[in-house]
């Protein structure tokens, strides 16, 4: 599926890049930030909508008696998962398989992928229905179906929306954030022949009544989980459209594909975290179905699917476990909360990243997953301002962890230049007499790179401005500053 | 090694390097730059998460502080409170909205509180967990309850602070009756309201001690959408209308 509805005012967007190859992915970063950078338009809509969550979070957050003791608690409960993770995984397994359902460990990617395949040939699937599902956008799951002839619908608005547009979503929790309505109808138009419409009401109820029979007929429904009680064996799947309930409701076969790290030990733990993640995520008090699955349908219950499987995925996580110091980012719950206070996401937006996971936590986690040579430049789109860790419900240390992996990367390919610099570095500023006479010739040299703009500076300077070098050094300006405050000072100290 | 084994060696080899304890930054506004607290080995102490539940919005103390921070809940969510004295008002309250709605047919479990509402409702009925007929997961179940107009449940509890409705595939009509019909009602009691999130999961530990129901859901308004330009859509594949009644004296 290629083609997207453009319509006559729709901006272009840059192509898909959650599939690109490592080697290149800092360049096409650039090129893709640079093409996000000039579609003004959208990118004034990106930032209206932002706000708008901005506004229903703090409205919610106000609900609460104390936000922040409320974060300390769900950190709390992550990281206790996470530090313990091999005993939760294993108690989360052996109550779920005592609930009737099976659990599949994968330690990759085509692992995961292979065990899927063979569920769905065992139970003789045709057609399949998914709910979001990042992991499944990981593994590049849907691809893999497709080329084995399977049939996938994805039933998530967003998500469906991305399918037709051919297109990995913009964010992971509103993934078509970027698509005007014009956009959405011309699709429809297109894929589902409906009539042009500019309601957002009528766009979603086309696609409403596009999915039911879908639901119906479907032999497989294949959804994420966000949290894994280790306590009761049960997945807990949060979301607001009824998709995944639906999901997990009519096909005879439901399959998990769900991250290690998504242990909880508690069922308590919940009653803290599914509040946390809708406030944080989306501003709601809850998100509209927390649904908890332990297995397929039990006897005596009049529906559900007869096979219940749940796939444990690895692919890159325990290398971020193995990582004492950046261990905390695999606490993350998914809200998304970090991309939609970042200013770096909102203008350059979510394919540039040309990650699975995009803004910020995914800058921290795609070099582990990844690679750091290749993927090191993620932890450079940041002005490390600290929003993200700000708003994070279970306090991520996430803007330390993007200085972590910078240091890490030079860590890793030490630079002779770098070095001898900060050698020199280091000699010049050790002798006050040299440091002020370098002082000297930078301020005249910037002064004079100001007024002839050489090559290759012009090219920086074309859309930026030097600041004016002051007349004076710092160590001038200081020896005449005027003293009154220092000379009452002993005075006071004086009075009795 | 199987891949079981391989992935529990590697979580327990990373672990083996002792990580920094929990971030507790609680009034550090900005939270961030701040050493880590001291490690905290063994097991997480049950009481910092008891301790969690007053930071969390308020559930009330009482029933009637939980009845009236549901109705808001409920009334922000876009969902629709009835409370009704008895069973017989319960029961013209759901007649009327049959006849104004032009229902044609109205799916049900076998539930008291339900089963007490029905006799005489101006539309045709269908009992998804009837002995006999179809079964409510072959293809003629499914497409019987997608064809209805509303779905009628019991519910498990009702939980003030957020406005949630928990139901369960054991004593709710399984799993497809309170999302597939486009209208879901949910008759109660008040009795049946808790405080918080924390109380409702205790209660359904506590009901179904040793065999939970294969599906728990937290129900939390109407079924709803922001995926087109994050404007506010309900019914985006869910019920587009939830509507709750409370009968205060359900005995009658
Ligand atoms: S890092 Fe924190 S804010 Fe970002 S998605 Fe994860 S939990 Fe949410």
């Amino acid at each position: 599926m290629s083609a997207t509805g453009q319509s006559a005012d729709a901006v272009k967007i840059p192509p898909p890049a959650a599939e690109a190859p490592a080697a290149g992915a800092k360049r096409r970063f650039v090129a893709d930030a640079r093409t996000f950078v000039r579609e003004t338009d959208r990118r004034a809509f990106l930032r209206r909508a932002l706000a708008g969550y901005e506004a229903t979070r703090d409205t919610q957050k106000a609900r609460y008696r104390d936000w922040e003791q409320a974060r300390d608690a769900a950190n709390l409960a992550k990281w206790n998962a996470v530090n313990r993770l091999d005993e939760m995984l294993v108690r989360f397994a052996e109550a779920f398989e005592a609930g009737g359902g099976k659990v599949h460990w994968a330690r990759d990617a085509e692992e995961a992928r292979g065990i899927i395949l063979g569920i769905v040939r065992d139970c003789g699937a045709r057609a399949i229905i998914k709910s979001k599902c990042m992991t499944s956008e990981e593994i590049h799951l849907n691809a893999a179906l497709e080329a084995e002839g399977y049939g996938v619908v994805e039933s998530d608005l967003g998500e469906f929306i991305q399918q037709l547009r051919g297109e990995p979503p913009f964010h992971f929790v509103f993934p078509c954030m970027h698509v005007l309505r014009g956009e959405i109808s011309k699709l429809f138009e297109e894929h589902l022949g409906s009539a042009p419409t500019n309601e957002p009401e009528e766009l979603t109820m086309i696609a409403r009544r596009h999915m039911r029979r879908l639901y119906v007929e479907a032999d497989v429904g294949i959804t994420g989980g966000n949290f894994l009680v280790a306590e009761t064996g049960q997945i807990s799947i949060t979301e607001n459209e009824g998709n995944a309930r639906l999901t997990a409701a009519l096909p005879r076969v439901h399959v998990a594909l769900v991250g290690i790290e998504k242990c909880v030990e508690r069922l308590d733990d919940l009653a803290v975290l599914l509040p946390m993640l809708a406030t944080a995520g989306t501003g709601q008090p809850l998100t509209c179905y927390n649904t908890l699955y332990g297995g397929p349908r039990r006897p005596g219950e009049t529906d559900g699917p007869r096979e219940m499987h749940v796939v444990l995925l690895d692919n890159g996580r325990s290398a971020i476990l193995a990582d004492p110091e950046q261990r905390d980012s695999l606490q993350c719950i998914r809200c998304g909360a970090c991309l939609n206070v970042c200013p770096i996401f909102k203008n350059v937006g979510g394919f540039t990243y040309g990650t699975t996971y995009q803004g910020p936590i995914g800058s921290v986690i795609t070099p582990h997953l990844r690679g750091l040579a290749d993927w090191n430049h993620l932890s450079q789109a940041s002005s490390l301002c600290g929003a993200c860790t700000d708003a994070c419900p279970v306090r991520i240390d996430i803007h330390h962890h993007l200085l972590h992996n910078r240091r890490n990367a030079v860590r890793g390919t030490p630079s002779r230049l770098g070095r001898a610099a900060h050698r020199a570095f280091a000699f010049v500023a050790a002798r006050p007499r040299l440091f002020a006479l370098g002082g000297a010739l930078f301020r005249r040299t910037l002064w004079l790179a100001k007024r002839l703009r050489p090559p290759p500076l012009s090219a920086w300077l074309a859309t930026r401005d030097l600041p004016r070098p002051p007349a004076r050094s710092f160590r001038e300006q200081w020896r005449s500053r005027p003293l009154p405050a220092l000379a009452s000072a002993p005075a006071a100290r004086e009075r009795p | 090694m199987n891949a079981r084994d391989t992935i529990l060696a590697r979580v327990r080899e990373a672990l083996s390097v002792e990580g920094p304890g929990p971030h507790q930054r609680a009034g550090d506004k900005a939270g961030h730059g701040h050493p880590p607290a001291a490690p905290v080995r063994g097991a997480l102490p049950v009481v910092a998460l008891e301790a969690a539940r007053p930071w969390l919005p308020d559930g009330g103390a009482t029933p009637e502080e939980r009845a009236a921070i549901l109705e808001g809940n409920l009334a922000r969510l876009k969902a629709v409170l009835h409370r009704v004295p008895t069973l017989h008002r319960a029961r013209d309250l759901l007649f009327a909205l049959a006849r104004e709605r032009d229902w044609k047919r109205v799916a049900w479990h076998a539930e008291a509180l339900v089963e007490a509402l029905l006799p005489g409702i101006p539309c045709a009925l269908h009992r998804v967990d009837a002995p006999a007929g179809p079964a409510a997961d072959s293809a003629a179940g499914k497409d019987a309850l997608e064809s209805c107009d509303a779905g009628i449940t019991a519910c498990e509890a009702l939980v003030a602070q957020t406005g949630s409705i928990l139901v369960s595939s054991a004593t709710c009509g399984g799993r497809s009756l309170s999302v597939l019909p486009p209208v879901h009602v949910v008759v109660a009691s008040p009795g049946q309201i808790v405080a918080t999130l924390a109380d409702a999961l205790d209660l359904a530990r506590d009901r179904h001690a040793g065999a939970m129901p294969s599906m728990l859901s937290f129900i939390t308004g109407p079924s709803r959408t922001g995926d087109i330009e994050r404007i506010l859509v309900l019914g985006a594949h869910g019920p587009k209308e939830l509507i709750v009644i409370l009968v205060d004296d359900v005995g009658s």
